[in-house]
């Protein structure tokens, strides 16, 4: 039997996963930061919808990328702002508030694309961020393609997730994280801002669920639709859990959708196959959580706080 | 330097529905031991809390050798040398003991590079104090009394001057309380200044130099313990002369009420925790049940209220055979359960008081027609015992949680005396609460005897065993051990029952 083709589409997949990952990864690994710290934001999917549209705008008409990702962290703190000031100051129920960001995100972001792009008449592609290739790795054969041919918003996260566990464990505010989430009241006792710490951890988590809306339409698709996010959102907090509130946890969860999710990409194109194309894209999502219900063997236990406002 | 490390003078603190301190006075010297003594929801807990930041008081002032100084939040606290072990500990479970004690104590961008420094460092302390505390361990996985090392630990390591202890010896067994009371002197004597908040006498008369009275938020008197007596210090306490031996008339029982026969029960390992436990109890009769906690009291009472699974050849209440059927609906029978964990079983801690006094009773009239919840009927019931019953509570809103646990107590004591019971099941009814309380709840029982009730009681304490009983049942390792008449000449032979011995009849 020839084996080429199953190595090619192999090669296809794979190289596929880790882009495929990387906007869950960048949304999870924030919104460790705020159940750490013991709040719950299920608006993540209008967080990285505003950060998308943000980013989307801002590189097309000023024609820099850059811009572009800078107005969507941008974005992603005053998402942070207004999502802390309601469930931490006035300590409305976070999973309403969180709900209500969703229905506002994709509201917003609908109604200024059509005013200002979808009947416009322009061309609306933009050039997203390029691969950039490895030298002499990414000649490698199968790996290199794997591996080696991304761009500079998929590497990234090779920095931030040690980068968060970093923070998270060998830090003081990391410290000051994980102990308002699991016991406030003993954190106060000891002198910690427990609203303020919360504000942070709330804003961090925004902010890179914001950078991942933008990754969408500058890194990945090229342009800005209704909806991009498509419940990555809500996948990102699945990740959370199945990755125990760990980054390291997180990544693997992640790139396990993106493995998926890029093979279900694969199965559409072929064309041939008889399978109505509804299962093929539920296929990421269920079988991430077979497969993760499956190896989560000892349950992590969530925050204790997690959810509660204080005092 | 000054003499007078502390000064409180006339702090005053409400909650709503609550004065919590109402103008309080407080002076401790330096390098004593100073309790703090008062019934619970004396305001103890609060002073403290204020001067260690918590709250905020609404007038008084704080002088803090001999300086004006306002305390704002515990940061302030910490900075002063003043420390602080908290009743329910404030820990962290799930980090390290020493990302504990060093939580909070940095800027936020400090990157924790010198743990091994600050590990010695604990380490040092804790060997220093002869306090057994290793850095590395988790939190979550220390037993209680560690934990509470780990606090004081924490208190010095910061250093701590002036340490306060809230009831740290609630939690503790008589011997790791002994060591407690032991090592304060220790520290003490090294200088440090104590504030130890209780409300038990002994421990007052055997650790204090002087000792200020609380009572309805208000200091009643500074006293220099040698100069004083239990007695003394009960009767400023409760405000009265407590009656320190119950009053019991000659029981009169009558037919048996409540009866079961070879009674099993497997607790939650699988262990068989009661094995083949048959007694009866009789009218106008309370049957005490004495024994070392662990030896399938728990499980019996638990079994009894029909709360989990258990063989039995025969139960009989009101002479109609009980059937496993029957046990959802023993509270309709004319039984009533005073549990032993008051706030895992006997309250629902975020409801109202007055939610708690109709829990069992809320769907039946009156309190409830066509479905509807009748709230004046409600309330006003819940008013006419939370005035019986004289329990301390803003108003019957309140949540239950806010009371203090003699209060809580008796409102559980409340709800299921007020249905006047056939037959009692009273499980450990003053553990964790104050003398007046105590007394309170013990003549309740007493009460309850002498209008008719069977009462089983079952408790640890051999004091209350003794004081209520018309006869003793003696448990160990889930089997009846024998009987003994009330009678105090026989406690030693009670003792050796307990630890195992059978009766043995001079
Ligand atoms: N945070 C609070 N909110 C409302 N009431 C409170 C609060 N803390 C204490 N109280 C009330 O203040 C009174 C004094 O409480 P506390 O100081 O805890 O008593 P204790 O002497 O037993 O330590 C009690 O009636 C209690 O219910
Ligand atoms: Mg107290």
């Amino acid at each position: 039997m020839d084996l080429l083709p199953v190595v090619i589409f192999l090669q296809s997949i794979l190289a596929a996963t880790w882009r495929m990952a990387t906007p869950i990864l960048y949304a999870a690994v924030g919104e460790i930061f705020s159940e750490r710290a013991g709040v719950l934001n299920i608006g993540l999917e209008g967080v990285m919808l505003i950060g998308a549209f943000a980013g989307y705008s801002v590189a097309y008409e000023s024609g820099n990328l850059i811009l572009g990702l800078l107005a969507a962290i941008a974005s992603g703190i005053l998402s942070g702002l207004i999502f802390s000031f309601f469930t931490i100051t006035v300590k409305a129920n976070q999973i309403v508030v969180g709900a209500a960001y969703n229905m506002i995100g994709m509201g917003i972001t609908g109604v200024l694309y059509r005013v200002f792009y979808a009947e416009s008449g322009r061309a609306l592609s933009l050039k997203t961020f390029a691969p950039i290739e490895i030298p002499f790795l990414s000649q490698i054969p199968f790996l290199g393609e794997v591996l080696f041919k991304h761009n500079i918003m998929v590497y990234a996260t090779l920095l931030l997730v040690p980068l968060a566990t970093f923070v998270l464990y060998k830090t003081a505010f990391g410290l000051s994280i994980r102990s308002v989430g699991e016991h406030p009241k003993a954190a106060d006792t000891v002198g910690i801002n427990v609203n303020r710490t919360r504000y942070f951890a709330v804003i961090i988590a925004t902010t890179l669920a914001a950078i991942g809306g933008a990754f969408l339409v500058l890194a990945y698709a090229d342009q800005f639709v209704e909806g991009i996010v498509t419940g990555r959102g809500f996948i990102a907090l699945a990740v959370v859990v199945f990755g125990g509130w760990s980054p390291w946890g997180a990544m693997g969860a992640s790139l396990l959708f993106g493995i998926f999710y890029a093979l279900q990409l694969r199965l559409q194109a072929m064309g041939n196959i008889m399978i109505p194309y509804q299962f093929l894209q539920a296929l990421p999502y269920v079988v991430t959580v077979l497969v993760l219900i499956g190896l989560t063997k000892r349950r992590v236990q969530a925050p204790k706080a997690l959810g509660v406002p204080y005092k | 330097m000054e003499d007078i490390i502390i000064r409180m003078v006339n702090i005053v603190k409400s909650f709503p529905g609550v004065q919590a301190n109402r103008g309080v006075n407080l002076e401790v010297r330096r390098g004593e031991i100073h309790c703090l003594l008062g019934e619970n929801g004396a305001g103890k807990t609060v002073l403290m809390s204020i001067l260690y930041g918590l709250y905020k008081p609404d007038a008084g002032e704080i002088y803090y050798n001999g300086e004006k100084v306002e305390i704002r939040n515990p940061k302030d606290a910490i900075n002063r040398r003043i420390g602080m072990v908290h009743q329910h500990f404030m820990l962290v479970p799930t980090i390290t003991v020493a990302e504990n004690i060093i939580l909070g104590q940095y800027p936020s961008w400090k990157v924790l590079n010198d743990m091994p420094a600050v590990y010695e460092k604990i380490e040092k302390l804790s060997k220093d104090f002869d306090l057994d505390v290793d850095p590395s361990a988790l939190v979550q996985d220390l037993s209680v009394g560690e934990q509470q090392r780990v606090e004081i630990l924490k208190a010095l390591y910061h250093g701590a001057d002036l340490l306060i202890l809230d009831e740290p010896t609630a939690v503790l067994t008589p011997q790791e309380s002994e060591h407690l009371l032991g090592f304060l002197r220790q520290l003490a004597d090294r200088g440090l200044t104590i504030v130890f908040i209780t409300h038990k006498l002994e421990e007052v008369m055997q650790v204090s130099d002087r000792v200020t009275i609380l009572r309805d938020g208000k200091a009643i008197a500074t006293l220099n313990t040698k100069d004083t007596n239990p007695r003394e210090l009960a009767r400023l306490m409760v405000g009265r002369d407590v009656l320190m031996d119950l009053k019991k008339k000659e029981g009169q029982p009558g037919n048996v009420v409540f009866s079961v026969r070879n009674l099993r029960v497997t607790d939650e390992r699988g262990l068989l925790a009661v094995k083949g436990v048959s007694l009866e109890v009789r009218e106008r009769e309370i049957v005490g049940i004495a024994g070392v906690s662990g030896n399938g009291q728990s499980e019996l009472a638990l079994a009894l209220a029909g709360l989990i699974d258990c063989e039995f050849d025969e139960i009989t209440l009101n002479s109609t055979p009980i059937t496993k059927k029957d046990f959802a609906r023993l509270n309709h029978m004319g039984m009533a359960h005073i549990p032993e964990d008051r706030q895992k079983m006997g309250l629902i801690l975020p409801f109202s008081v007055s939610e708690n006094f109709i829990a069992e009773t809320y769907r039946d009239e009156p309190f409830s027609k066509r479905g509807f919840l009748q709230f004046r009927t409600i309330n006003d019931y819940s008013k006419s015992l939370v005035e019986k019953f004289s329990i301390r509570c803003g108003d019957v809103e309140e949540e239950i949680a806010n009371l203090s646990g003699g209060n809580q107590q008796k409102v559980v004591v409340a709800r299921e005396l007020d249905r006047r019971p056939k037959f009692l099941l009273v499980n450990q009814p003053t553990r964790g609460i104050d003398i007046g309380a105590t007394e309170f709840v013990r003549q309740q029982i007493l009460a309850e005897r002498d209008a008719g009730a069977a009462i089983l009681l079952i408790s640890t304490d051999l004091e209350e065993i003794f004081a209520l009983s018309d006869r003793i049942l003696v448990m160990f390792e889930g089997k009846i051990m024998g009987e003994v008449p009330p009678d105090y000449s026989l406690i030693e032979q009670v003792g050796l029952m307990m630890a195992g011995k059978s009766a043995v009849h001079a």
